[in-house]
């Protein structure tokens, strides 16, 4: 019964030997390196690792290699053909780049494989039909209307045999420019679509060692005993290192340093994923192996589980300091005096769940000895430059000794600032001076990585009876986990944010960032904005219907504009397009709906109920609060006449490689093809600082720009003195330089400037506006997105199940750098949005993750999307690039109170607690209608 | 660590059988596997020495008609049922049931037999089958028996079946009635389900009916809810009720009073109260109703 696996790949034959618990994935991946089939579970839920078996779309993680015999297996790689040296792409392949369908790109050769295979069934398939062959290949960057427009066109393409229709329902920016403003597209969105991108888990070098680290799997306790001599003793382990084995510094943080490397004897445990020991093997297999004879006794201590018990006298302190991160104040005019002359007041309290990132692409590390001494470490990471600073203190090295070299990455969101992987594999590579893959599956992803707060949030608003409001007061309490990451920034921008994008004269805010015995919670897309846009666009509809008043009006009537006066103090001075969102979002609604908040029976089925909500939004972009925002970019002109521009900031997907490409090529008047870029290399290019609040458009958008625009002052003060001419005479137009008559291509000006001795290279490192600490007034930010979103939701009556038919959102994003990565950022943005109101929660009980694998912790796919209307609005800020700020957050914020608006205006529900539990809404229509 | 340590593919039901007997260490079938591989991966499941592929023997993979029967062999991918125009014709909720599991990868891999096997009450195929009133052809070293597919159920996650010597083979679906049947007599099914978006890909409640409808009368019923019990439930007094009465409001008012009655309904952790299946099964029996019923002209 058992020889070999006989087998077709891509149209070669392949006869293996079976190795025992192989998965058709890892032959794929390991044996034939065939890695563009991605491994995002391991669980059969997401989809990444989709082959084609005999023509048919299966999960490849969960399809034992044996089963492979006598088949014939296509793969992402089978797809483009290679004609000579050019990729001759399919049209699938073609139609995803050209839509703008791939953003981080790890789900991709799954999504493309599995409309491969409907199309091969179904040559003309119909909107419905992609969702139902789609159904469960996950994309987290959630371009699912990008994917099925891709679709669309190609099988349209297939059919006639035209070429690709290009997507024509983007406009460009107001704004006009050369470059920037236009759709463009990735520049690695070729590799994303052929399986050739690299990935950190894609790389393999010789003589490579596999890790695994020890997980503590109880919430709050000390460790008693460690024993790892049955691991050290097991064939194949090379290492064994405990936190006795930490070379220096004993914590990491991204702020505070109070999360250890490992936890030692007599130290304590504070959640579960608290590593104890680290293992490098000769195999994944024996690592494992060896994880599992690694014993561990606790004394266990009484788990906290919620920030408000954290608070409470008398209950464990997590850390030395106690269990308060921050109490977080923001103060403005006089609360008495407001609340005393409002003529309605009403208090609400909120709840929102711990959420996950669940980016498609597990945490991998791979730490590399060079024999100089120096570490390298391959790591998909949003903050290169300071996982280098993190490995270098704790490994004890100068910072020099360490290069990050950032890898694709699939997805991030925020849940890949905080170092994972990476001090554990230069800590491993180190010992065993050979290269270390840490690798984490999906479960470990879960356990460990830092979420998004789950909050409770108290909302006291008062008003006069014309809408005007007059007094907000705020509490939240938020579950920062055991350690801090970035919870006091988090919750510090809740709060501030916590009276909405809103002109209120007196306002008291006080937020409480706890620790407890939960996985830590830190950065997550909208960053605590989310949580607090829930609670108070809640209460501005109550607030609406207690005054009998329009809600848009209600909104309208208080919103901030140019001149308006935050919360903390700051005058806005520009780029306040939240009127013009609210207005063109209305708009839109009534274009399709004349009473869009009453709600509608379906006519076949009166169970079905339909209305619109309405929610409104703001979001700093940048760091702001006072802390330098500074990043780097180096641009290069090269013999061959193109650029490069170069900075360590981080793409995670969101497009800034795209951003940076073009704002260089618009500085030097080429076409965006002209100019590469290189990101995330700490030894290569410039300190881009964090990629996170909203940032890396503005900041390393105006370094970019900047270092272009010094490069073509050096350029022109040149040519001006070698042409004897004056500068304003030199002209740069499409990739030629125009001087006093003489036309010079940029191969022309590297070779002048080169002769001259001169470096045809400038770094610039470009520092926004100086901002101010909370507390002390001025300018907390230098830039505000605004956003507003309406959506339109089916509720069942008897079921209480709720479905969202259609988003329009509007966003303030200053410029449309490119209006095809926004896109993405806006479709991607609405759904993460849904997901957080209606499918995504991750439970922990008794400090013990419920949710530790996909199938438990449920992000929306392709059936759940509604339909989505984008609308840019473009109030430039003047200090930005084009006047462009941030956009990948606001996109998410205003979804969640939108869809819960619209429930309670469907069937008169009112949502206190994401997500959005049907039954809760079943029951309190049940119970209202006394039956 | 490794998932097994070896791998059988067995051609034929005998060798699967023997291949199962005959291994050296804990042994288990595995068809689609889509369960089985993530329980062994998750350490949900003591290790297995041996995996024997039941997707290699033709048998297993058979889906035809059989006399009055309707065979599905339980290797038989979900959706090969679901696309099947057999299926199509003589079990319509059990072509609804395949069409709702997962997405259609898994759907390619998972199979009605894997769906049946684990004993979940709820599972969509299981209800299905119940209500189509199906056989299960069981096989072990002794030689292969028939039994009524609902004696596979002992409890929650409990199979009559030992899986680690016994195999089930496929599903005889009865349709000999369709075929018999005169022009005022006709048989049609229907399958739906509610879910919740949030957590575990399991149903709230799902329902499947089979019905023979004899001019505006019911003239047989069958009636499958999960999870209404331990086991996969039948609302056998709601369809004694409703056989050879027409459909009108009263009397699914009295049949959905009876299955209220016999049906025990639990609260499942993170899912549905009790209290939340009471309310809406109504709602659903209905609407599975109505469409079997116009299915049925």
């Amino acid at each position: 019964m058992n020889n070999q696996i006989t087998f077709t790949v891509n149209g070669l034959q392949h006869s293996l030997d079976p190795i025992p618990g192989e998965t058709l994935s890892t032959l794929l991946r390991e044996r034939l390196r065939l890695t563009g089939t991605k491994i995002g579970c391991e669980e059969a839920e997401c989809g990444a690792c989709t082959v084609l078996v005999d023509g048919q779309p299966m999960m490849s993680c969960v399809y034992p290699a044996e089963r492979a015999h006598g088949k014939t297996i296509v793969t992402i790689e089978g797809l483009a053909q290679r004609v000579h040296e050019e990729m001759k792409l399919h049209p699938l392949q073609e139609a995803f780049v050209e839509h703008g369908a791939v953003q981080c790109g790890f789900c991709i050769p799954g999504q493309i494989m599995t409309a491969y295979a409907l199309l091969k069934r179904n040559p003309n398939p119909t909107q419905e039909d992609i969702r139902f062959a789609l159904k469960d290949t996950l994309c987290r960057c959630a371009g699912y209307p990008s994917i099925e427009n891709a679709i669309l066109a190609a099988a349209q393409a297939l059919r006639t045999g035209e070429p690709v229709q290009k997507p024509t329902h983007i406009p460009d920016s107001i704004h006009e420019h050369k470059t920037v403003g236009h759709s463009h597209l990735r520049p690695e969105a070729v590799e994303k679509v052929t399986g050739e991108a690299i990935y950190t888990d894609d790389l393999k070098f010789d003589g490579m060692l596999y890790a695994k680290a020890k997980r503590a799997m109880i919430p709050h306790g000390f460790l008693t005993r460690l024993d790892i001599s049955k691991a050290r003793e097991l064939p194949g382990v090379v290492a064994v290192l405990t936190a006795d084995d930490v070379p220096a510094e004993k914590n990491h943080g991204l702020v505070i340093f109070d999360w250890p490397v490992m936890v030692g004897i007599g130290e304590r445990v504070r959640y579960v994923g608290d590593a104890l020991a680290i293992v490098a093997a000769e195999t994944q297999d024996i690592a494992e192996q060896a994880i599992a004879l690694i014993e561990a006794e606790f004394d266990l201590q009484p788990v906290i589980t919620n920030p408000v018990q954290a608070r409470q006298e008398g209950v464990p302190q997590i850390h030395a300091k106690g269990n308060l991160l921050k109490h977080i104040k923001v103060r403005k005019g006089d609360m008495d005096a407001g609340f005393a002359a409002a003529d309605v007041i009403l208090e609400h309290t909120f709840h929102t769940p711990t959420t996950d990132h669940a980016f498609m692409e597990p945490e991998c590390s791979i730490g590399v000895p060079l024999p100089d001494g120096r570490m390298e470490i391959y790591v998909g990471s949003q903050i290169p430059s300071q996982d280098r600073t993190q490995v270098a203190r704790v490994m004890g090295w100068p910072e020099e000794r360490v290069r990050v070299v950032g890898q694709l990455m699939g997805g991030g969101f925020g849940g890949k600032e905080d170092v994972m992987g990476q001090i554990h594999v230069a800590m491993l590579a180190n010992v065993t001076q050979r290269p270390v893959k840490l690798l984490f599956d999906r479960r470990e992803s879960l356990l460990v990585h830092p979420k998004r707060h789950a909050t409770q949030i108290r909302v006291k608003v008062g008003a006069k009876q014309d809408g005007r409001i007059i007094a907000m007061e705020t509490e939240l309490y938020g579950d920062t986990g055991a350690y801090a990451s970035l919870g006091e920034k988090v919750m510090t921008r809740a709060t501030t944010h916590s009276a909405g994008p809103y002109v209120v004269p007196n306002v008291k805010a006080d937020c409480y960032a706890m620790y407890t015995n939960h996985p830590p919670s830190g950065a997550f897309r909208g960053f605590g904005v989310l949580q607090s846009a829930f609670a108070v666009e809640s209460a501005m509809d109550m607030l609406a219907e207690t005054l009998g008043m329009d809600r848009i009006e209600l909104r309208r009537m208080n919103a901030l504009h140019v001149g308006s006066v935050t919360n903390t103090g700051q005058v806005l001075r520009d780029s306040v397009g939240l009127t013009e969102c609210i207005d063109k979002v209305e708009a839109e609604m009534l274009k399709l709906e004349p009473h869009p908040f009453a709600p509608r029976v379906d006519s076949a089925n009166p169970n079905l109920v339909r209305a619109w909500g309405f929610a409104s939004a703001y979001k700093n972009t940048g760091l702001g609060g006072g802390a330098p925002d500074i990043s780097g970019a180096d641009v290069e002109l090269y013999a061959d006449g193109s650029f490069q521009v170069r900075s360590s900031a981080a793409e995670l997907g969101q497009g800034l490689v795209t951003v940076m490409r073009l704002t260089v090529a618009e500085e030097m008047a080429v076409a965006p093809e002209k100019v590469s870029v290189l990101v995330m290399d700490t030894d290569l290019t410039p300190n881009g600082g964090p990629t996170t609040a909203s940032r890396q458009t503005y900041v390393t958008g105006n370094a970019s720009r900047y270092a272009a625009r010094t490069l073509r002052d050096q350029i022109t003060a040149t040519m001006a003195e070698k042409y004897d001419v004056r500068p304003e005479q030199i002209r740069y137009e499409n990739g030629i330089v125009h001087v006093n008559g003489h036309s010079m291509s940029y191969a022309e000006i590297y070779k002048e400037m080169t002769a001259l001795g001169q470096q045809p290279k400038v770094r610039y490192e470009y520092e926004a506006p100086k901002t101010m600490p909370l507390g002390e007034g001025g300018d907390m930010h230098f830039a505000f997105s605004f956003g507003v979103q309406a959506a339109e939701v089916e509720v069942n009556k008897l079921t209480g199940e709720v479905r969202v038919l259609k988003v329009i959102s509007a966003n303030d994003v200053g410029m449309a750098v490119n209006p095809l990565g926004l896109q993405g950022q806006v479709e991607g943005g609405v759904m993460m949005g849904l997901g957080n109101c209606l499918t995504e929660e991750f439970i922990v009980e008794n400090g013990q993750v419920v949710t530790d694998h996909l199938a438990r912790y449920r992000v929306p796919g392709i059936m759940l999307t509604p339909e989505i209307t984008s609308i840019i609005v473009e109030h430039p800020t003047a200090e930005g690039p084009y006047g462009a700020k941030g956009v990948g957050e606001i996109s998410s914020i205003p979804t969640t109170p939108a869809i819960t608006n619209a429930i309670y205006n469907a069937v008169g529900v009112r949502i206190y607690k994401t997500p959005v539990d049907q039954e809760m809404i079943a029951r309190e229509l049940w119970e209202r209608e006394g039956k | 660590m490794n998932l097994w340590q070896e791998y059988k593919r067995p051609v034929s039901v005998t060798e699967a059988v023997q291949a199962l007997a005959s291994a050296p260490g804990p042994a288990l079938p595995i068809a689609g596997g889509t369960d089985l591989m993530l329980d062994l991966r998750q350490g949900n499941h003591p290790p297995i020495h041996t995996l024997i592929d039941l997707t290699f023997v033709p048998e297993m993979s058979a889906l035809e008609l059989r006399g009055d029967e309707l065979y599905v062999g339980a290797a038989v991918s979900v959706n090969r049922v679901a696309l099947d125009p057999l299926a199509a014709a003589h079990a319509q909720a059990l072509v609804e049931a395949c069409n709702l599991i997962a997405g259609p990868q898994v759907r390619n891999t998972a199979t009605l037999g894997g769906n049946v096997a684990h004993a979940l009450p709820a599972a969509d195929g299981t209800i299905a089958l119940t209500a189509l009133d199906a056989q299960a052809e069981v096989a072990g070293i002794a030689g292969t028996r028939c039994m009524p597919f609902t004696s596979l159920f002992l409890g929650p996650g409990k199979s009559a079946i030992d899986k680690t010597k016994e195999i089930i083979v496929g599903f005889y679906i009865p349709i000999a009635k369709t075929l018999k049947v005169s022009q005022t007599f006709r048989v049609s099914s229907c399958f739906k389900r509610i879910m919740r978006p949030q957590g575990v890909a399991l149903p709230i409640l799902n329902c499947a009916v089979w019905l023979e409808r004899e001019g505006d009368l019911f003239k047989d019923i069958r009636i499958a809810i999960g999870p209404g019990g331990p086991t996969p439930f039948r609302a056998t007094e709601a369809e004694a009720f409703l056989r050879g009465q027409s459909l009108s409001d009263e009397t699914f008012a009295r049949a959905l009073d009876l299955l209220l009655e016999q049906a025990k309904f639990r609260t499942s952790a993170r899912r549905a109260s009790a209290d939340y299946r009471r309310h809406i099964v109504g709602g659903l029996l209905k609407d599975v109703l109505d469409t079997a019923w116009s299915r049925a002209i």
